[in-house]
Parts: structure tokens; sequence; C-alpha cells
């Protein structure tokens, strides 16, 4: 069997694997629903009030950002699951098989894509019953940013995958990526603009990533100047992705079970 | 050398500064089980993730099933199952879906994996529990679904550690007539364990490791034997004929017997018979014995003699067996 079509049968063996267990853990269907929905809840209506967006409505400059915030951590199960995986010698009866050296990989990163749809679904249902338009954006238009944010997920599910990889434990893998990325979500355009911020944060926000592409899905949504560049969005993603994925894929090859 | 499923030869590892395998040699013939035993951190598990090809080797070679490990790595894993001491299983699919899953990640295809999945879990006992996720499973049922998905593909090689390290006696005894029966079939068997009886019963031939050396190398029997043969002990029925009954034993013996109080130790000679040989000679010089028995060796004796100290019995914390939920 040709190795590119080894790597597609263990994929998908493995991404139902990642998938079937998701209606057994219910915790798991949590983090994908009602989280996301916390943080709309949150934003609209307790800080919503004393955040000034001039020319929009907060809820609609909010959606854009919480969706690329949520999205981006969707990948977050994949790097629970993969710590668990280690933790638990299921990575080694894999690396011990037959199969793919990269499926249990993408097949995660795969399977991230199908449930970050389900998140996105459960976002724009809260976000059009908090008072979410789409403001003057052709179909064309929403279904790019519909694909630049799940590309934004699919390069952060292997920062993940790098992250469970490297992480003794779910709880390890749990408090390093609340630490090290979630704070960039906050030091960026994704809740508040960045003109808002002081001198040096504000700079640090234009840089991040966070921004670009918040910035990116709102241009295209709320038809926001065309400063923000959304082929740049794109870059952000396929350079994630880039640097990632090749260093998530040595990893495993060399993890062992703790 | 055709007839080794596995031969080591020189292998070496080490974790920074600490060397977990310092030279191993030994060789397993086709269709014989192999135990590694030693106690914790000895290299065992080194060992078997080396010739699992989860591990790359510092030095020496490695071969299994014909095939060199690192070089033809890829190839091997085709021929090879592996059940370790974590008991590898996804608990939220079921027993079904995980040896399914194993099935086509051998690439079986998807109506041979799943004939072979329910095969498996037929002659393991688990047909009842086929369709609930694994963390409802018992210590001993997780351990039996783990080797089994270990012999989906039908491997001529089998790797278990410490395939029983936590289970109850029960489950233990289960475990064991499982593995035998997988030999009957043909299968080459490296078993590790720190459980000496385990080695003693299961094993063909034993090496022993300590501290990433192998330290003794035979069939239980001869290790028994390098540490001295059979001993008989003697009760009598009067302490005061403890001199009479050394001396009418001595030619049976490789050392003078010795007596503690009514009871007389003789180091025997390795022979056939002694019992009925000892009750004739006490019995020709008058003394009357109240009991008499034959001590074997155990592999605890073998060990501490070897390694000046005790294998390691205790069972890690958290896997205790626990009754199967209703099946």
């Amino acid at each position: 069997m040709s190795s590119l079509s080894t790597t597609v049968e263990d994929t998908w063996v493995l991404a139902r694997r990642n998938l079937l267990r998701i209606p057994r853990q219910p915790d798991l269907l949590i983090a994908y629903t009602i989280q996301p929905v916390m943080f709309v809840l949150l934003f609209v209506y307790v800080f919503g009030g004393a955040i000034q967006t001039p020319g929009f409505d907060y809820v609609d400059f909010l959606m854009p950002g919480i969706i690329v915030q949520s999205i981006a951590f969707g990948g977050f199960v994949t790097a629970l699951g993969l710590s668990e995986d280690v933790k638990k010698g299921l990575i080694d009866r894999f690396r011990s098989l037959p199969m793919s050296r990269s499926a249990v990989l993408t097949a995660r990163t795969s399977s991230d894509v199908l449930l970050n749809v389900l998140s996105l679904l459960v976002l724009f249902a809260v976000g059009f019953l908090a008072g979410f338009n789409f403001i003057d954006a052709t179909a064309g238009e929403i279904a790019l940013g519909l694909v630049l944010v799940l590309f934004l997920g699919y390069a952060f599910s292997w920062i993940f995958a790098l992250i469970g990889l490297y992480s003794s434990s779910p709880e390890t893998a749990n408090s390093i990526g609340f630490t090290l990325i979630f704070p960039l979500t906050f030091a960026s355009s994704v809740f508040v603009p960045a003109e808002s911020m002081p001198d040096g944060l504000r700079q640090f926000a234009e840089a991040n990533p966070f921004t670009t592409i918040s910035d990116a899905v709102r241009s295209l949504w709320l038809d926001t100047p065309p400063h923000t560049d959304v082929w740049m969005a794109f870059v952000w993603c396929a350079v994630l992705t880039a640097i990632f994925a090749p260093l998530a894929v040595a990893r495993y090859r060399k993890v062992a079970a703790h | 050398m055709t007839d080794d499923a596995i031969v080591v030869e020189g292998l070496e590892k080490s974790y920074g500064s600490v060397r977990a395998l310092r030279g191993v040699d030994f060789a397993a013939r086709t269709g014989s089980v192999l135990g590694l035993l030693g106690p914790n951190g000895a290299g065992k598990t080194t060992a078997v993730r080396i010739l699992t090809t989860l591990l790359e080797a510092d030095a020496g070679t490695a071969r299994v099933a014909g095939l060199d490990v690192k070089r033809d790595a890829a190839a091997l894993r085709a021929r090879i199952g592996l059940a370790g001491q974590y008991a590898a299983v996804d608990e939220n699919l079921t027993g079904l879906e995980n040896l399914e899953m194993v099935g086509r990640l051998y690439h079986l295809g998807r109506d041979m994996s799943r004939g072979r999945a329910h095969e498996l879990l037929e002659s393991f006992d688990l047909t009842g529990a086929a369709r609930r996720p694994a963390k409802t499973y018992s210590g001993g049922m997780r351990r039996r679904l783990d080797l089994a998905a270990a012999l989906v593909a039908r491997p001529p090689v089998l790797f278990l550690d410490e395939p029983t390290t936590g289970l109850d006696p029960r489950s233990r005894l289960g475990m064991w007539e499982t593995i035998e029966d997988r030999v009957a079939g043909g299968a080459t068997v490296l078993l590790t364990t720190q459980y000496l009886d385990e080695a003693d019963r299961l094993a063909d031939r034993i090496v022993v490791v300590d501290h990433g050396r192998v330290i003794a190398e035979g069939t239980s029997d001869e290790l028994k034997a390098q540490i001295g043969g059979d001993r008989l002990d003697v009760k009598l029925v009067d302490a005061g004929d403890a001199e009479a009954a050394i001396s009418s034993l001595a030619e049976m013996c490789l050392d003078r017997a010795t007596a503690d109080g009514p009871i007389v130790h003789a180091p025997l000679r390795p022979r056939h018979g002694v019992i009925p040989e000892a009750v004739r000679k006490l019995d020709a010089a008058g003394i009357e014995i109240d009991d008499i028995s034959l001590h074997r060796p155990t592999l605890d004796d073998v060990f501490i003699a070897l390694t000046g100290h005790a294998a390691d019995e205790e069972v890690p914390e958290g896997e205790q067996e626990k009754e199967p939920a209703a099946a």
C-alpha cells in the first residue's frame, strides 16, 4: 500500500475514534458548546456596556473576535487527548503498529476541524440571539471568513498537538495552553480595538496574529476599512501550520510513555 | 541461527547518565517463551521498547522474526504484537471498537478486522462486554483486551511487558493460561516480569537482568541447579538419632548434612528417587522418622543468590483490581 493511501486510511480510522469519544465524554462537549456561549454572554452583557467600539454595536465587533478565539482554542482537545494517549501508553501501541507515522496527529487535527464546525454553529446561534449581524457582507465574504477561521483552528491544532506531546499529563497541557496562549488573545483586538490600548501593549497587539486574523474576519463580515490584510491572515495560518506540523510529527516519533 | 525469533547482541542504551542497558545479549527460539526477569529499573522495559521499534539502541544489534529492528522497522511492525504494563486500550471505545481499530491499523481491512475482533472477544471471554466502553472494565478485563489487541494480526512474535503486574491472583492465572494457549499455537513470546513464579511457570528459558546486564541465563531448572540442588528435610521422632541419621544419609549427600534439633537437612546429589532411598536407609538403621520432605530451590532463592537482593514484588499504586460491573 502506498504511503499516502495508508496515511489517509489510518487518519480516517483514528479520526473516527476521536469523534466517537466526544458524545461519551460530556465534559468535552461542554468545552465545545457552553464555554464559548459563556464568553459571548459575559462580554456582550457584562463588559460590553463599558467598551467603546466607534461605529459598531459591540456585539458586532465582538463576535468575529470571540469566534477567532474559540476556534483557535478548539484544538485544545488535541492537546488533552494526546497527553492522555501518551500517559496511558496508547501512543506506544500506535507506534508499534505498521501504520502511518503521522496519522495519529493528522487524525487529531482533522477531527478538530469537524468539532470546530460544531462550535461555529453554536457560536453563530448565540451571536444572532445576542443581536449580531453581518454588515454589507457578500456570501463569498462570509464563506471566506469561515474558511479563514477554520484554517486558524487547524493551525492551532498543530500547536496544541506539540503541547500535548510535551506534557506529562492532561493537567500540564491545560496549564501550558492557558498560561502561554490565552493571554495572547487578550493582548490583541479580539475583545477590544487595539487603538484603545496604551503604548507598548498597542504595538504588541498590532503585531499579534490574533489581531491580524480578527481584523481580517471583521473586514470580511463587517465591511471594516481594508487596512487589514485578509491575505496576511491566511499567511499567518499557513506559517503556523508549516512550523508546528513538522515539529509535532518529529516529537511524536520520539515520545515515550511516562 | 534461523531458529531464533529474537536475537539480541551487545545492546546498549543510556538515558543521559543513566545506563539502562550495558551490553545485553540473549536469544529466544522460535515457538518458545523467553522470560526476562529482573527488578524494577533493571532494563527490561528498555529492551522491549528497542525490540518493538519504539526506541533506538545506542549500540548493538537486535533481530526479530529475521528483521533488523532499526533497518527493517517498518516491516517488522507488521509481525509483532505488544501488550504492555499500561493496558493500552482506549477507555472511551468499546472492547469491539478497540479491537476493530487495531485491526484496521494493521491494515487487515474492515471485514477481517471486525471478524477478528469478534473472534478474540469470544476467546478472551469478553463477548458480554463487547459493546461497553472499556472504562467500565475491571483491571483484569482491560489486560485481556490489551493482550487481545496485541494478537489481532496473529503476529509470530509477541512482547508482553509485565502482563500481570497489578492483577489479582485469579486474573493472573487466567492470563497465564491465555499466554500458554498462544504459545501452543506457535507464537514466540518475550515476557518481562518481576514475578519469579510467573517466569517459572511460563518461560522455557529465563534471562535474569540486573542493572542493565544479563547476570544469569538458562532454564528454570538450570538456574536453580546453579545455586545448589535439592535438599532433603527429615524430621526425626527422637532428636538423639540425629548423628546416626546424618551418617546413614552421608553417601546421598553433596555435603555433610546438618541437624537442627530433630530436623536433619541433607543437601542432595542430583538423582531421582531420593525419598524412598532415604527412607530405606533410615529404616535399616532403625531410625524412626516423623516426616520427610524434598525442598527444591525457588527462583526467589536464585534471585537472591545472584543479585544479593530480592526481586521487587511491590505492586504499583492505582492498579488494584476492581470487580467487573454487571456484564
